[in-house]
């Protein structure tokens, strides 16, 4: 890829911050007639319009060679970003913003892309750069797409019911911890690993069963089919009725849910070890549980792993849903369905936002004990040379 | 430098008291989708304690099964066979044998050192007992120094060479080698041979060993077989009598040329049957 091609984001950044000089930053306040705010009033929002000309015509002319280019452009954008935000809340442009603070908006786009774009192709030797690189890309992104959301919603006037922006649902979060800390204790650490650990768990015993006995596998593989076809929504009452409002119906649920991913893949898994590898071990006369440890386990855990992989997303979004059909007064999905009754949206969205960071958590864990325990797997072992 | 040649008629070839491998008229037919395949037929062959014998033949003549039925890793569906007077099952228990397969199958999540010592963690040997017995048997294929890499970190040739310390490893008294060398360069292969050699020498081994080479056969072997495909069987049986502890030097001898001229000419014959 030639720097002349991605250049031109530089250049649609320039003509972009230049055009919003010109154009009206705002609409026509209905009230008295007159529009809401111009550039020349805001001198952090001119110095950064004007920034984003003279930095996209350089770097156009120039060329973006360098990762501190790069890191230029950034330092750029996230200036402009928050003079965009200071231009919303502090000057009344919220509810009106007009073609030239959309035009800005696109200005910035254009060098957070080339900015990140840059930081994507960075390589280095040093683990400890690369890392760093690699780590500022996908927050940068986030970050960019959090800001798109703020100033989207904001700058459009949408109704905090149809959707609030991330800074309300930040201070949402950040000032009801307590709330937040309580729903977390009772869904995550009561329901959803419970049931997490006792499905994954009795699966993967019944898988090495299934696996020993053949009766087994042709009459409870099709079975468990057909289990985990059910609808958990029709699931999660009965279970409620079995077991009861708290969290131990949810975990019955979750262990629905999660058994079969659980049991097919450990089936497969043990059958993955290659006819010479059983051959190998049949030579040293090795018995029945000593090649199930030391090759056919052993060979099952990719498989294995991929299974506890999916079941901790399914397990979280199994404990809320089932929280919905009756529940203490407390937990996560207990929340969301109580605040969305009360038009608390902010408080739905930081439970989305407390349940999508678990969900993160719990994924990155089970991926990360997965690199440890099979680091000798061809997809990790290319990353070590 | 004697060299005595005797050509057996296999069908009258005496089983010794020291019969380490008695086969009788054996054969395995495969049943497959595409009709029956004759994999062995009427083989007849006794191994001697201390012989060092070799399988040669074309692509598809049997080898590999016959090594498997010694191993008791296929089941023969006619005639008989012993181990050490007992069947390939019994003796397979006895862990009897050392196998080294045509590949590697090096186990991935196990070091090289931890591979070696598969085997001895299976027949349950204590701990030191079994860093020992790696370090010597990596030592004797010269991967000292690689105990802690894992096999995707080692050559082709390097993994086989781990997974021959593995087989030696435990010191069975019986070698079965499918092709061990059969991915190494020349230089390497003549210093593996010399090493398998001084070994066998030393230790009173009896080794069935299959390989391509006619070179290879002739050197290493007191007994050369040489088979013919479809269906597999043995067409002559090769005695050689070469010194136990001999040299790479022996390949320039008149004999050696003799034996491998004569291996030839059985592997052409077995080729004209096919035909
Ligand atoms: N499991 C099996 N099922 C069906 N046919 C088989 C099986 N194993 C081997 N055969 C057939 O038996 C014959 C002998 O195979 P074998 O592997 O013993 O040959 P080989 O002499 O070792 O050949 P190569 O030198 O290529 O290793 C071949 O025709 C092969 O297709
Ligand atoms: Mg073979």
């Amino acid at each position: 890829m030639t720097p002349m091609k991605l250049d031109k984001f530089c250049l649609v950044g320039a003509i972009a911050a230049l055009l919003a000089l010109i154009f009206p930053l705002a609409g026509i306040d209905p009230d008295t007639g007159k529009q809401v705010a111009f550039v020349g009033d805001i001198p952090g929002l001119a110095i950064a319009m004007a920034l984003c000309v003279i930095a996209g015509a350089a770097f156009t002319w120039l060329g973006v060679r360098t990762v501190i280019s790069g890191a230029v452009i950034l330092a750029v954008a996230v200036f402009g970003c928050s003079q965009a935000i200071a231009t919303l809340y502090d000057y009344g442009v919220a509810g009106y913003a007009g073609t030239g603070f959309w035009l800005f908006i696109i200005s910035l786009w254009a060098f957070v892309w080339r900015g990140i774009d840059v930081i994507a192709n960075y390589r280095s030797l040093e683990m400890a750069k690369q890392q760093a690189a690699n780590v500022i890309v996908p927050v940068a992104f986030g970050v960019w797409l959090l800001f798109v959301w703020e100033v989207v919603v904001s700058g459009f006037g949408v109704p905090q019911v149809l959707l609030p922006p991330p800074s309300m649902i930040g201070v949402r979060f950040v000032t009801s911890t307590d709330i937040m800390a309580a729903d977390f204790y009772q869904t995550f650490v009561k329901a959803v690993l419970s049931g997490y650990v006792l499905g994954c768990g009795s699966a993967f015993v019944m898988a090495i069963a299934v696996d020993r006995v053949p009766f087994l596998k042709r009459g409870l593989l099709p079975l468990g089919n057909m289990v985990s076809a059910l609808p958990i929504i029709g699931v999660a009452p009965i279970m409620v009725m079995w077991f009861g409002f708290d969290w131990q119906s949810k975990a019955a649920v979750i262990v629905i849910m999660t058994f079969f991913p659980m049991l097919v893949n450990t089936v497969t898994g043990l059958n993955a070890a290659g006819k010479l590898e059983r051959d190998l071990m049949a030579t040293y006369a090795s018995g029945y549980w000593s090649t199930l440890f030391r090759l056919r386990l052993p060979a099952a855990m990719p498989f294995v792993f991929n299974a506890l992989k999916i079941n901790s997303t399914l397990a979280l979004i199994g404990a809320i849903v089932a929280e919905f059909f009756g529940t203490p007064i407390v937990g996560m999905g207990f929340r969301i369905s109580t605040e969305v009754g009360r038009m608390n949206i902010d408080m739905v969205w930081a439970e989305i936002a407390l349940a999508a960071l678990a969900g993160t958590v719990f994924y990155g864990a089970v991926a990360y004990i997965e690199r440890k325990a099979t680091s000798w797997h061809p997809s990790f072992r290319v990353r070590r040379h | 430098m004697t060299l005595k040649q005797v050509v057996n008629n296999v069908a009258e070839m005496p089983a010794s008291k020291d019969a380490v491998v008695d086969i009788k008229n054996l054969s395995l037919t495969f049943q497959t989708a595409d009709g029956p395949v004759y994999a062995l037929s009427d083989v007849d062959l006794t191994i001697n304690e201390g012989d060092f014998v070799s399988f040669i033949g074309p692509s598809g003549c049997g080898k590999t099964t016959l090594l498997r039925v010694i191993a008791d890793l296929e089941k023969p569906t006619g005639g008989d066979i012993s181990i050490n007077g007992v069947s390939p099952e019994q003796a397979r228990e006895n862990r009897a044998y050392g196998y080294v397969f045509q590949a590697p199958a090096l186990l991935p999540w196990r070091s090289i050192e931890r591979n070696v010592t598969l085997p001895l963690e299976i027949m349950e040997i204590s701990k030191e007992e079994r860093i020992k017995r790696a370090h010597d048997a990596l030592k004797l294929v010269e991967l000292n120094g690689f105990e802690k890499k894992f096999p995707w970190q080692l050559s082709g040739g390097m993994q086989q060479r781990a997974s021959i310390a593995r087989a030696l490893s435990f010191d069975a008294d019986l070698l079965l080698m499918d092709e061990p060398f059969g991915a190494l360069d020349e230089i390497v292969r003549d210093h593996l041979n010399e090493q398998l050699l001084k070994l066998w020498a030393r230790t009173n081994k009896t080794v069935a060993f299959v390989t391509h080479s006619i070179p290879e056969a002739v050197y290493l072997s007191t007994k050369i077989v040489v088979m013919s495909p479809r269906p597999g069987r043995i067409i002559d049986v090769i005695e050689t009598d070469f010194p136990r502890d001999r040299s790479l030097d022996i390949r320039e001898t008149p004999e050696f040329l003799e034996i491998a001229h004569r291996v030839r000419e059985g592997l052409r014959a077995g080729h004209s049957n096919d035909e």
